[in-house]
């Protein structure tokens, strides 16, 4: 593979990330493929988990921040638990297990060749995905609007870090799904190639999992 | 290829979800002291470990993708504990 063959590759790999996922029954690009397809799926799936057991560690900073400063400062993340909004969180909470359920169903449904179901499920999940970020947005202005920031004190400092961390993943995800969601109008993907719909919905469960852990530890623990 | 489930198991699996939430959120109102953190990782544990079995298929998947999985926790718990054991073991803080 020569320089040009690389640089191209990786302008492609940028601008294209799902079609790096290897797919199945994709012939165009021979002597890319030294395994049988089976295997291929496999290790993108393994791949994937690799991928976000970096995640889990990215986020686990935060939870190793606040397992800390918690125990230091029992009363600042009592007063600053009960300032957050639990309808809204638990809202947010409802709208991510919903948006999991409706990726978990778009991946057993492409492996059926459902696809106008695998288009309305993803749809959903992306919607969802927005609504998730709307209500953030709303939560945030209204902490703003009070005089709450990021440096307000330590307990704020981690609600707005692992936040926001989170939300970048949930925007990351929505890009995620929205480029499989155009592969899939274009007839990308079928019961024989569904990889990058699976690691797809993987990216996805985790953000929920995330989730289903901030929720609890910042909104509810007070 | 491998086949998960069905529509119906994974609707079950929402409903449990949707009732370990509610749990998460009623159980929040009592004040357990020192056990508040712990009663709320145990749940969210439990909502995760089903995420993880059932709609990331982990149930269906092969030892080797349960070590990819798990030893990331096994990490997890040396951060917090060695991060943990240097903060409160200073003299000077």
């Amino acid at each position: 593979m020569g320089f040009f063959d690389i640089t191209s590759k990786i302008i492609k790999s940028i601008a294209y990330p799902s079609e790096m996922v290897p797919s199945i029954d994709d012939h165009e690009d021979d002597g890319e493929h030294h395994f049988d397809p089976v295997t291929e799926h496999e290790s993108a799936k393994l791949g994937m988990w690799l991928f976000l057991a970096t995640e889990l560690l990215l986020f686990g900073g935060l939870f190793a921040a606040y397992a800390i400063y918690r125990a230091k400062y029992p009363e600042m993340f009592m007063e600053g638990s009960k300032s957050l909004d639990v309808v809204l969180g638990t809202v947010n909470t409802v709208i991510l297990i919903f948006s999991s359920l409706t990726v978990a169903v778009a991946v057993k449904a492409i492996q059926e060749n459902k696809i106008k179901l695998v288009k309305l499920m993803l749809w959903i999940t992306i919607i969802c995905a927005a609504i998730f970020a709307v209500n953030k947005y709303f939560e945030y202005t209204y902490k703003f609007s009070k005089g709450i920031f990021p440096g307000t004190d330590i307990f704020y400092s981690i609600y707005f870090a692992s936040t926001a961390v989170h939300m970048l993943h949930v925007f990351i995800g929505m890009a995620v799904l929205g480029v499989i969601l155009r592969k899939v109008y274009k007839g990308k993907y079928s019961k024989d190639n569904f990889t990058a719909i699976e690691i797809g919905g993987l990216y996805w469960h985790l953000v929920d999992l995330i989730w289903i852990y901030l929720f609890p530890l910042l909104y509810l623990v007070g | 290829m491998d086949n998960h489930g069905s529509y119906k198991s994974l609707i079950n699996i929402w409903i449990l979800l949707m009732f370990l939430t509610v749990i998460t959120v009623w159980v929040a109102q009592f004040d357990f002291g020192a056990l508040n953190v712990p009663i709320a990782l145990i749940i969210a544990s439990i909502k995760g470990g089903v995420v993880a079995l059932h709609f990331m298929h982990l149930k269906h998947e092969d030892g080797l993708t349960w070590v990819f999985a798990s030893y990331p926790l096994f990490l997890l718990f040396l951060l917090i504990a060695f991060t943990a054991t240097d903060m409160f073991s200073r003299v000077l803080n």
